[in-house]
This record gives C-alpha cells, sequence and structure tokens, in this order.
C-alpha cells in the first residue's frame, strides 16, 4: 500500500544532510510553509543552500532559519522586503552568500532539473550582469543567455488538500512555485490544510500528481499574513 | 506660457488611455499599480500578476483581505469572474513566450533606443532584489515605462545611455512621464505628446537628447 501521510511534520521531513539544497515554495508570505520551516529549524542541518523567491519575512518562516544560523547561501529573486531586516543584517556582514535570479529564470530552473532538462537557452537577462559569464547564443536573431537547471535534495511546499498517494490541490495564488519545486528534489513534502480520501480529489482538479510528492502531512489551518514590501523605484 | 506636470493619477490615467480593448497587462509593482485605477470604461482588460494570476481584480473591501491571493507588490487582491490561477513556471512562460501584450514597469533610466535599467542604482550596501522585471521587459509584446522625466536633483532619466544596471536592452517601446509620453526607435526618441503649455524647446532642453 502506498501511504505518503506523515503524522508530525518532523517525521515528514526525516533526517536532511548538512550542506542540502532546499527549495522553499511560497512567493512573500503566501504558499510558504512556515511549519515545515520550523521542523527543519528543529532538525538543524547546517550550510544549507536555500531556493526560494524571497529571503523571509519578520522572524518567521525563512527569517527564522536564517537567524537560526543554518543557510550558507540563499538562491533567491527578490530578497528586499520592509521587513527582511534578519537576511538584510547577515548580507551586510557577509555572512550569507546571495545568488540573485530573475523569477522567471528561478522557475525554470527548478522546472528544467524536475523535467530533466540539461540545460536551456533563456532571453531574460541577456546583456545584463545577471547573465554572469555564461555562454550566449543568437538563434533566430534573438541573443540568448544558458541557463542550468536547479536540483534540490529537499522541496517544501504548502498545499491545500492531498491524498495518501501524494496528489495536491492548491489555495489561490499560494500554489506559485509549489509544483516545480515538487518536481525538481530528491525529496518533497508538502503541508495541507485537508487530507482527501484516495479518490476524492477530482482527478481533473489535481495540480500536482502524487509521483512528484514523497510525504504529507496535514497542519492546522491558520490564515496568511501579511508579507513585506518596501517600493523601489 | 506656464505648464503643469502631470499628478501621479493623471500619469495613470494617461497610461490607461492607450491599452486597448482585449489587452492581457501585467502592471509592474509601485507606481505601475495605479494604472489599474483608470482603465477606460468599456474595454475588457485582463490584468496578469506575476505570481500566478489572470483577470487580477482591485483590493477587496477592508476585513476581507486573503493574503493567498495577493499581487506581486503583495498587497491582498480579488479576482474577477473568468479569472484563473497558474503556477510560476507557466506565469512567466506566458511573459517569456510573448503572451503578455504590454508591461508598464518604473524606471531610473531609459535609453533613446530602450535600454532599461530599473532594478538597482548600484548602490554600495543596498540589497539587491530583480523579481521579475527582467522576464517582463524582455518577454512582454510591448514594455512601457511610466516615470518622472527628470530626477529630484533634475537630471533627465532620458539618456543616451543608461548607467545603472541593465533590466534589459533595446526592450522599451513608450515611456510616459510627467511631463510628455514619447516612443523609443533604433533612431533615438520620437515625441508623442507633451503637456499643455510646455514649449519643445524647454522639453529638448530638459531631456538633452534629439526628439524627433
Amino acid at each position: 500500500m502506498i501511504d505518503k501521510i506523515a503524522q508530525t511534520t518532523a517525521d515528514a521531513i526525516g533526517p536532511v544532510a548538512d550542506g542540502a539544497t532546499v527549495l522553499l515554495g511560497g512567493f512573500g508570505t503566501a504558499g510558504m510553509p512556515d511549519e515545515l520551516l520550523a521542523a527543519l529549524i528543529g532538525i538543524g542541518p547546517r550550510e544549507l543552500t536555500i531556493v526560494s523567491n524571497n529571503a523571509g519575512n519578520g522572524d518567521t518562516g525563512i527569517a527564522a532559519l536564517l537567524k537560526a544560523g543554518l543557510v550558507r547561501k540563499i538562491i533567491c529573486s527578490f530578497p528586499r522586503s520592509a521587513d527582511s531586516y534578519v537576511f538584510d543584517e547577515l548580507y551586510r556582514a557577509g555572512k550569507i552568500e546571495l545568488e540573485l535570479v530573475p523569477q522567471g529564470n528561478l522557475a525554470e530552473r527548478i522546472r528544467a532539473a524536475g523535467a530533466g532538462i540539461g540545460a536551456f537557452f533563456c532571453p531574460t537577462g541577456f546583456g545584463t550582469e545577471l547573465a554572469g559569464e555564461r555562454e550566449t547564443r543568437v538563434i533566430d536573431s534573438r541573443p540568448y543567455v544558458l541557463e542550468y537547471p536547479i536540483h534540490g535534495d529537499l522541496a517544501l511546499i504548502k498545499a491545500e488538500r492531498g491524498d495518501r498517494w501524494g496528489n495536491l490541490t492548491y489555495r489561490k495564488a499560494a500554489r506559485n512555485f509549489g509544483p516545480v519545486m515538487a518536481m525538481a528534489a530528491k525529496r518533497t513534502v508538502a503541508s495541507v490544510h485537508e487530507i482527501a480520501g484516495l479518490g476524492t480529489l477530482d482527478p481533473e482538479a489535481i495540480v500536482t500528481p502524487g509521483i512528484f510528492v514523497s510525504r504529507i502531512v496535514k497542519i492546522a489551518r491558520t490564515a496568511t499574513q501579511a508579507g513585506g514590501f518596501r517600493e523601489a523605484a | 506660457m506656464s505648464y503643469q506636470r502631470r499628478s501621479k493619477d493623471a500619469l495613470a490615467a494617461r497610461v490607461a488611455q492607450d491599452i486597448f480593448d482585449g489587452a492581457v497587462v501585467n502592471l509592474g509593482i509601485g507606481q505601475p499599480t495605479r494604472v489599474a485605477n483608470h482603465l477606460p470604461p468599456g474595454r475588457e482588460i485582463i490584468l496578469h500578476s506575476e505570481n500566478g494570476i489572470l483577470g487580477m481584480g482591485p483590493a477587496p473591501a477592508e476585513g476581507q483581505e486573503d493574503y493567498d491571493l495577493i499581487n506581486a507588490g503583495k498587497q491582498p487582491v480579488t479576482l474577477l469572474a473568468g479569472g484563473a490561477y497558474f503556477h510560476h513556471a507557466d506565469s512567466f512562460a506566458m511573459m517569456r513566450g510573448g503572451h503578455i501584450d504590454i508591461c508598464v514597469l518604473g524606471a531610473f533610466q531609459v535609453s533613446a533606443t530602450g535600454d532599461l535599467a530599473n532594478w538597482s542604482t548600484g548602490e554600495e550596501g543596498a540589497i539587491p532584489a530583480v523579481g521579475g522585471a527582467m522576464d517582463l521587459a524582455t518577454g512582454a509584446k510591448q514594455t512601457w515605462v511610466m516615470m518622472d522625466l527628470l530626477t529630484k536633483q533634475g537630471s533627465s532619466k532620458l539618456v543616451d545611455r543608461c548607467t545603472y544596471p541593465l533590466t534589459g536592452l533595446a526592450c522599451v517601446k513608450r515611456i510616459y512621464t510627467d511631463l510628455a509620453t514619447f516612443e523609443c526607435s533604433p533612431q533615438g526618441l520620437v515625441l508623442v505628446d507633451m503637456v499643455e503649455g510646455l514649449e519643445r524647446e524647454a522639453l529638448q532642453a530638459m531631456v538633452g537628447l534629439p526628439l524627433r
């Protein structure tokens, strides 16, 4: 029998090696798997590389992970927020490495990892400092930059409903990076607000098929709280 | 003759006036978000949000906020009838794949040929953040910029060559400012309109670049 349902968040995640790359779903606070992050802090792996859109808000979620001193490097598109003070301080003190990636490249590099793509030519960022020294090519008179996949050892994502095969549905824009991250890690753990009986999720509405999911764990339903944002331009 | 700068709302309304019926539009964070409040009645315009929303509606009534339904600036929004949710890779495929008709972005500098600098001033100690700016600028069918023409120090944000880090090369088609509207072309800037009372010579002097 296949039963991916774990009873606790710590059991769902299992052991995590030092130096692991962890993909974390969420955009701001929407879809941020706070409960799984709390369990990860409890497990306590060090020297982690974190891949997520943002670098934490306030003192919770990714910020708590950073504060616990478990992260060596973060790969993200938008670390700056009104309340990203934990990251800001570490970054300014040179205590954390940052790889800044355009948001769509972040999503597609993760997707590529999940889809078995070795690398891909992408127009985004051509001619900018974020293209770095990577190979470029003109295809049909349009310039592209070679982008490499981002594989995870572990993905932690937040979904809405799940069944014992690991099939998942999401809630509104909390879906964001969840489906692509689920594909791209050796082990994917999803928190859900509701465990559905096998066969009760509408097969037409399943967003992440269970093949991409290792464990699900039920968490209490608490409303997502506001993220922070400071106007740039 | 004297002239008045376009207010932030007047500028947003000027941008909105050019958005055609049926367009799929992404409004960048900050000032461009305001364009949503001025979309001309009678035109059906679909707003895209990078975090996986098509058919984004206005802010909810107070007390109705749902932080699983937020815009790129992480402010609560609503979904219109016909709206849809999707994951990030699909959302950025919509940009990169040329499915978004128009994106409207803020800018620090734009060159006459449409190079854009809007994500970093390269300031020492600043926390860098790029978000979806490069994907949008490069991917949308048309990239429009809305900004003040002059910096707080009075120098033109329209430049021969951007000195701030680039977001994209030759990607901006139109520039809407508080004083005038321009089009970028391989041959340089084309003047589209000016606020009433502003003389072309005066504008020319402010911009400091040839205007066609």
